[in-house]
């Protein structure tokens, strides 16, 4: 299909438009991947010069430098100490000795510091050979080299077996991950020594002063204060999510399971197998349930958003109307559903449906009564167990009703923030030119909130996606629908809740599996993003509106 | 947008006024339904917790006999006054260090320029997108060596909801980028250090974020379950309310514990619902500003 051009566009009837619309967008698809890999290929490229550049920058500073230089490639600092700035070189200096100390003393850290720790495992052993230990992505090699073993102890009343333990597999995949996270800052801290000392040779050279460690330190409150701000949150993420989620991710190449708990039982590396199950729709493979749950995940996400956005914006409406009075306590009274812990608000509300919570005997009898009237014909009778958690679809529907009860007030509260910024010379205007409340509504409200509120959508999209709490306290995942992944699937069940249930409540706790879930959780919403970024107008040009 | 366009003026059987009336009172009976669908769980939770005759549910909501037997058992037979201290323990925590490490993020990323900041946020960006409770796996197991969890829960719990928090800083950006930049500069050219700048010009203008921030802290604790039953296991003294009240509601309790569970609810809203209320103007300044912005 060919491009037109503004006038001829302008010139097609709406349905036109829009089918021309959606054809563009499929037409762009191959371009937009195409355009990727090219800004991909180019990074790469870039990538490549600014190695290129900094190993030439290491050289020349090497051939040009003076034999203190030339020393803090070998002891990191040195050069700093030569040119006037101690503090600088000594926590490099520092940091050196650490490295060493971690990756390279066999068990010698043991017995400086076993005294002040219980738990010695970590300095048990030197960082490289945690790293030989765990066969590093050596598919068919276990992590770690010591299985237990039974050993015969010989007591008073007879011997007796006791199993005496090797390696933790978890542990030595931990300890190894830490070694490759203090290899790649050892190289970083090296390179920086380095270029410090040659921006010394140069001021040097210039006749001018390097800056002191106490200047040094008056830049941590000034020019560097970024540095001092960020330090602990990024400490935080690194260790408690950056090093978790690289380590999880390695996981999905392991056996690590109940099974194999890396203790009692080494597990070991696997390489694609467990990606294979992923997209075996055979016997025992995981494909099945997986499409399953991922096409419930997306609808559920997609009836839950637009339920909520529409509804909320409808509330919102209503209460921000002129002449709607106590405006506050209508307000107040859905604010009240954010306020309350979910976990209460939700299980309370899951076991009034029940069939014997109120509102499940509520419409058992409802039913039955209108049975008895002949309104309803008989093959519509409810046991007395009957409910509406059981079913597959009346399950789904409840929950994407109960969830409006959850949404909308969110929705209620930014819609409003948003309604009192709509000029209202548009509606003025409108008024005059004969428009009505629904017209109104339609042409000005409704694109003005859509095109304010993009970015949200995106977000509310993702958030429904991972709706844990809705889904796992209301219905648990349930009714069941087979197993896979050593653990029930539900109808219900979202990806997130799948993968929860996997890790927290199966016997068998496939780690991979939900390693490789999540990995694919990540994929889900990464694509969706990109997508919804690339075709979203306000998050392309901010004025756009109007 | 294009022209609407035009039709003859509106007309109506009845008068402009009377139709305004009319669709005043649709509006209003809207609104009262509404009203009692998102009042009527929370009014019988209120109700149940009452009830004396039956611990199970029942299928009704008013109660046979009214009493207080429900709570006399939960301070009396549970350690349910330990669960709520723990939770508020971990509340206050969470919303002192979340500040914190939020606060100091999201100003950075907003006032501050320096080399690597979009890298940054777009590598937390990324971040965000996996699943965060997957590493648990790990922190679990790291965590039990630590001698975190059991007994220790809450302290491993507080960590969890802290350490990572600086992820969430975009609502807390968003406001900061509403503040002019030329305060600062202002300040700047008076010889203040970028420190300075921070604690005594744009900190007093912040209070809306600081309340929202702290807000969402200490609400953090009281409302997650799926972190808090990674961490518990069974250890009944370290639990957290969320957990502890969900093993009530298992098929194998329920017909014992569900009124128990309804009063324990009414204990726990208590707090955070009048904590919430108090500082509700804030909550929905963050919400619709954060929104906006994106």
């Amino acid at each position: 299909m060919k491009r037109l051009n503004d006038l001829e566009y302008l010139r097609l009837d709406k349905g036109r438009a829009f089918l021309y619309n959606v054809v563009m967008f499929f037409c762009a698809i191959p371009g937009f991947f195409g355009g990727a890999i090219l800004k991909l290929l180019r990074l790469c490229k870039k990538g490549v010069t600014a190695i290129g550049k900094e190993i030439a920058d290491i050289v020349r500073t090497f051939v040009r430098g003076n034999w203190a230089v030339r020393l803090s490639f070998v002891i990191f600092g040195f050069g700093n100490f030569y040119y006037g700035q101690p503090l600088r070189g000594a926590l490099f200096l520092l940091f050196e000795l650490v490295f060493c100390a971690y990756m390279l003393v066999p068990g010698g850290a043991r017995h400086w510091l076993g005294l002040a720790f219980k738990e010695t495992s970590l300095l048990a052993r030197s960082g490289f050979e945690w790293l030989v230990k765990s066969n590093f992505l050596q598919t068919g090699q276990t992590v770690g080299d010591v299985p237990p073993r039974e050993e015969i102890v010989q007591g008073l009343l007879g011997s007796t077996t006791v199993t005496v333990y090797g390696d933790d597999s978890v542990k030595v995949l931990l300890y190894a991950l830490l070694s490759i996270f203090f290899i790649i800052a050892f190289i970083y801290t090296w390179r920086l020594q380095i270029r410090q000392c040659r921006i010394c040779m140069d001021i040097t050279a210039k006749g001018k002063k390097v800056r002191s460690g106490k200047q040094d330190l008056a830049s941590l409150v000034d020019d560097q204060f970024h540095k001092t701000m960020l330090a602990l949150p990024l400490v935080g993420i690194l260790t408690f999510t950056v090093l978790p989620i690289i380590y999880m991710v390695l996981i999905a190449f392991t056996s690590y399971d109940a099974a194999h708990d890396g203790y009692a039982n080494l597990f070991s590396w696997v390489g694609l197998h467990n990606f294979n199950q992923l997209f075996n729709f055979g016997q025992g493979g995981l494909g099945l349930a997986f499409g399953e749950i991922l096409a419930w995940t997306l609808m559920w996400s997609f009836f839950a958003t637009f339920t909520n956005y529409f509804l909320g914006m409808f509330v919102a409406i209503m209460i921000n109307k002129k002449g709607i009075k106590i405006k506050k306590f209508w307000r107040t009274v859905l604010v009240m559903t954010i306020a309350i812990p979910q976990f209460v608000s939700l299980l309370y509300v899951s076991r009034l449906f029940d069939d014997s919570g109120v509102l499940g005997k509520l419409l058992i009898n409802g039913v039955n009564t209108l049975v008895d009237w002949n309104v309803l014909p008989d093959s519509m009778t409810l046991a007395a167990n009957f409910s509406l958690w059981d079913g597959e679809w009346t399950a789904k529907i409840l929950l994407i009703v109960l969830n409006i009860w959850i949404g909308i007030p969110y929705i209620m509260l930014m819609a409003t923030g948003i309604l009192m910024n709509i000029p209202t010379d548009l509606y003025e205007s409108s008024r005059i030119d004969g428009a009505n409340t629904f017209q109104q509504y339609a042409r000005i409200t409704l694109p003005y909130m859509l095109f304010v509120t993009g970015p949200y959508l995106l977000t509310s999209f993702v958030g429904n996606l991972n709706n844990f709490n809705v889904i796992y306290l209301l219905t648990g995942g349930g009714p069941n629908n087979g197993i896979a992944g050593g653990v029930s699937v539900g109808h219900t069940d979202l990806l997130i809740t799948w993968l929860y249930r996997m890790t927290i409540e199966s016997p068998k706790a496939e780690y991979y599996t939900a390693s490789i879930i999540g990995i694919m959780v990540f994929l889900v919403v990464a694509i969706l993003s990109l997508i919804v970024y690339n075709v979203i107008p306000s998050t392309k040009n901010e004025e756009d509106f109007k | 947008m294009k022209q609407i366009r035009t039709k003859k003026p509106h007309t109506s059987l009845l008068g402009a006024k009377a139709s305004r009336r009319l669709g005043n009172a649709i509006i209003y009976l809207l609104l009262t339904v509404i009203t009692v669908v998102w009042l009527f769980p929370f009014f019988g939770i209120v109700l149940e917790s009452f009830r004396v005759e039956s611990g199970a549910q029942v299928g009704y909501l008013w109660p046979k006999q009214f009493g207080a037997d429900n709570y006399i058992r939960l301070l009396r037979e549970t350690d349910f006054l330990r669960w709520f201290i723990n939770t508020g323990i971990m509340g206050v925590a969470t919303a002192i260090l979340q500040t914190v490490f939020v606060l100091s993020m999201s100003y950075t990323l907003s006032r501050l320029r320096f080399k690597g900041r979009r890298g940054l946020m777009n590598f937390m960006l990324i971040l965000g997108m996996f699943p965060g409770f997957l590493t648990l796996i790990l922190i679990y197991k790291v965590f039990v060596d630590l001698g975190l969890t059991a007994n220790m829960a809450p302290l491993g719990l507080i960590i969890v909801y802290c350490a990572s928090s600086g992820m969430g800083y975009y609502v807390a950006k968003g406001f900061f980028d509403t503040i002019p930049k030329s305060l600062d500069e202002a300040a700047r050219v008076d010889g203040a250090t970028r420190l300075q700048v921070f604690y005594k010009v744009i900190m007093p203008l912040s209070k809306p974020i600081v309340i929202y921030t702290v807000l969402m802290g200490f609400m953090a604790p009281w409302g997650d379950f799926m972190l808090a039953n990674y961490l518990i296991h069974e250890n009944s003294r370290g639990m957290s309310v969320a957990v502890g009240m969900f093993e009530w509601l298992s098929r194998a309790n329920m017909n014992e514990k569900y009124t128990l569970f309804c009063a324990a609810g009414v204990i726990v809203s208590i707090p955070v619902v009048s904590v919430f209320l108090l500082l509700q103007r804030y909550y929905v300044e963050g919400v619709t500003g954060g929104a906006v912005k994106g």
